[in-house]
């Protein structure tokens, strides 16, 4: 069995953000996910010290550690220059590496974030693209984002904007050289290769619970994972 | 103490911030929702300062929101940096000037975790080459465009219009400022005022005329958390932090939020929208939202720009109660003007936050 301990010593991000935790909560204190979810630093950091591959493969598998909005604000605070914040991302990472992360509800919406944020990044070279954000999904972008959408090229361009244009301004089109040059990034360094982990283990998830699953945002098990909330999160 | 002692500490939370020459790499999230912000800021450099700001056609994003949403892995969004030093390299210039906090944070992080671990860099310049053929240098000074305009607030009042302060009773504008988590959290030397007492937006709100309010919830987060609102499903954290600062500030009855992340203006400006058409409630004076700015659209207004070129009518709390309040002069038919000769102007439904 693999020592997920070791594993994530592997992450810059574990050595970074776990040096010896001596559990006085302060991290538990000030996050603002442990004000509203069932969530606790302190306690993940000290499963994760105690190195019990068990615990820690519970940990992998589980809503927790998905509840983080990764703010920071524990590496603030804590006396010993931890930052529980950090762990949390090497745990993800991890957990999205063995595919425990369609284990929990949480976890399963990593799809959600690759198939949005994760694929305009490589079509437009922007982690926000406009027309991909409609009140459909954002309903609480309200009326005015409607009238934006409606009319955006007026609205931009009035605004200085350079919109789908040639040479520098505000979502201007990134030339194809440079999206090239992003993709072999990609493909260089691992993040292809993460999306495509997140993509074949959503597939077995949806096959498992008979969910029909395609290539678009418009399926059974995107509009699941991407919707669904249990109520259980919360205290 | 003595001032000098106060003096000698507060020099603790100062940050070095280059006067002129800047490699200007714009935000995702305010492109898209502010863009009048960078418009603005650029004009404000350019024309009022005089000062060089380059912009590289071909950067792109950092990667920050898909780094911080788990899906980017750290050695990705490492390269994807290398490759914007690279651009700056390419240009002449050293002078690192993100309109993003995200991304602030992002490159204040990766330059501390090479600093720590100088074979990661190695690795990183190696995938660069490889991916790409280019090379770099790190940045010589790395500030945020909100410190720049900090830095120059002092020209900016001397150049401006309008102050902060409410013209019918002359008392200046009682203002909330909201910094973003990753301007100081992470790295609280990287912030003017570190993280305990930042001071890149109330050294702003002092200097033009207003007066920034201390309340319990200050330096909550506005609740973006990334995965926590990209998500339809977990929106409920989002909403829930932002509904917690705006009970907060409320009794100290704010006339406005100034913010200097992307993301927070955009949080706060829609979760007020949100919360009126949950709960019929609103957190600013004579049953108005609390307007919310972006700190390169305060500048403007200070400075005399008109409003609807700074983009004000993309807010869905309307701003209208701190322009009548300073006395700006503007026409409230062009706000929703798309200025296409012989077409009907067309106005959103419902706006009345």
């Amino acid at each position: 069995m693999e020592k997920y301990y070791d594993l994530l010593m592997q992450d810059i991000r574990f050595e970074e953000g776990l040096n010896a935790c001596m559990n006085c909560g302060v991290c538990t204190a000030i996050c603002p996910a442990a004000e509203f979810y069932n969530y606790d630093p302190r306690q993940i950091v000290d499963t994760v010290q105690s190195g019990d591959n068990d615990e820690i493969e519970k940990l992998l598998k589980s809503d927790t550690i998905w509840y983080c909005g990764e703010c920071m604000s524990c590496k603030t605070r804590c006396p010993r220059g931890n930052a529980p914040g950090l762990v949390i991302m090497a745990l993800r990472a991890l957990s999205q590496e063995l595919g425990f992360f369609v284990e929990s509800e949480k976890g399963r919406q990593q799809l959600a974030v690759k198939r949005t944020v994760g694929q305009w990044i490589l079509d437009h070279g922007y982690c926000l693209y406009l027309e991909g954000v409609g009140t459909d999904l954002h309903p609480e972008q309200g009326p005015v984002w409607d009238w934006i959408q409606d009319n955006y090229k007026e609205i931009f361009h009035r605004l200085g904007a350079n919109y789908q244009g040639e040479g520098p301004g505000i979502l201007r089109k990134i030339p194809e050289e440079a999206m090239e040059e992003i993709r072999k990034i990609f493909e260089v360094t691992g993040g292809n290769r993460r999306y495509e982990k997140i993509e074949f283990y959503s597939k077995k998830k949806a096959e498992e619970l008979n969910l029909e699953l395609d290539g678009s945002n418009d399926n059974e098990y995107f509009r699941y994972i991407y919707k669904t909330n249990n109520g259980t999160h919360t205290k | 103490m003595k001032l000098e002692g106060k003096k000698a500490i507060w020099s603790d939370y100062q940050k070095e911030i280059a006067d002129d020459r800047y490699f200007y790499v714009r935000s995702c999230v305010r492109q898209n929702f502010f863009p009048g912000s960078e418009t603005a800021f650029l004009k404000i450099m350019r024309e009022e300062l005089k000062r060089d700001v380059y912009e590289h056609p071909c950067h792109t994003t950092c990667t920050g929101i898909g780094y911080h949403g788990d899906i980017v892995p750290v050695e990705t969004a490492m390269t994807v940096v290398a490759r914007q030093f690279s651009l700056m390299t390419e240009a002449g210039y050293e002078n690192l000037l993100p309109s993003c906090i995200t991304s602030f944070g992002l490159y204040t992080e990766i330059l501390d975790t090479w600093h720590h671990f100088p074979e990661v860099e190695e690795k990183i310049k190696k995938q660069l080459k490889k991916a790409t053929g280019r090379e770099f240098s790190k940045p010589k000074n790395l500030a945020h465009a909100s410190d720049v305009i900090y830095k120059f607030r002092k020209e900016i009042a001397a150049k401006a219009k309008y102050k902060l302060i409410n013209k019918n009773t002359g008392e200046p504008l009682k203002v909330v400022d909201h910094i973003g988590c990753h301007y100081a959290k992470m790295f609280p030397s990287k912030g003017i005022g570190g993280a305990e007492y930042p001071y890149v937006l109330a050294g702003m709100v002092e200097e033009w005329g207003g007066r920034v309010v201390d309340y319990p919830e200050r330096r909550h987060c506005c609740g973006f958390g990334f995965r926590q609102y990209l998500v339809q499903a977990n929106r409920g954290f989002s909403i829930a932090c932002s509904k917690e600062k705006f009970e907060s500030m409320k009794p100290f009855k704010p006339d406005m939020i100034i913010t200097n992340c992307p993301g927070c203006p955009m949080f706060l400006d829609r979760w007020q929208y949100v919360i009126n058409e949950m709960e019929g409630k609103r957190y600013g004076q004579n049953g108005e939202g609390v307007p919310v700015f972006t700190y390169e659209e305060v500048a403007g207004l200070v400075l005399g720009y008109d409003p609807w070129d700074l983009g004000l009518q993309m807010h869905q709390t309307d701003c209208e109660p701190v322009l009548d309040k300073i006395g700006i002069d503007y026409d409230p038919d062009e706000k929703y003007n798309t200025s296409i000769p012989d077409e009907k102007t067309r106005i959103p439904g419902l706006v009345n936050v």
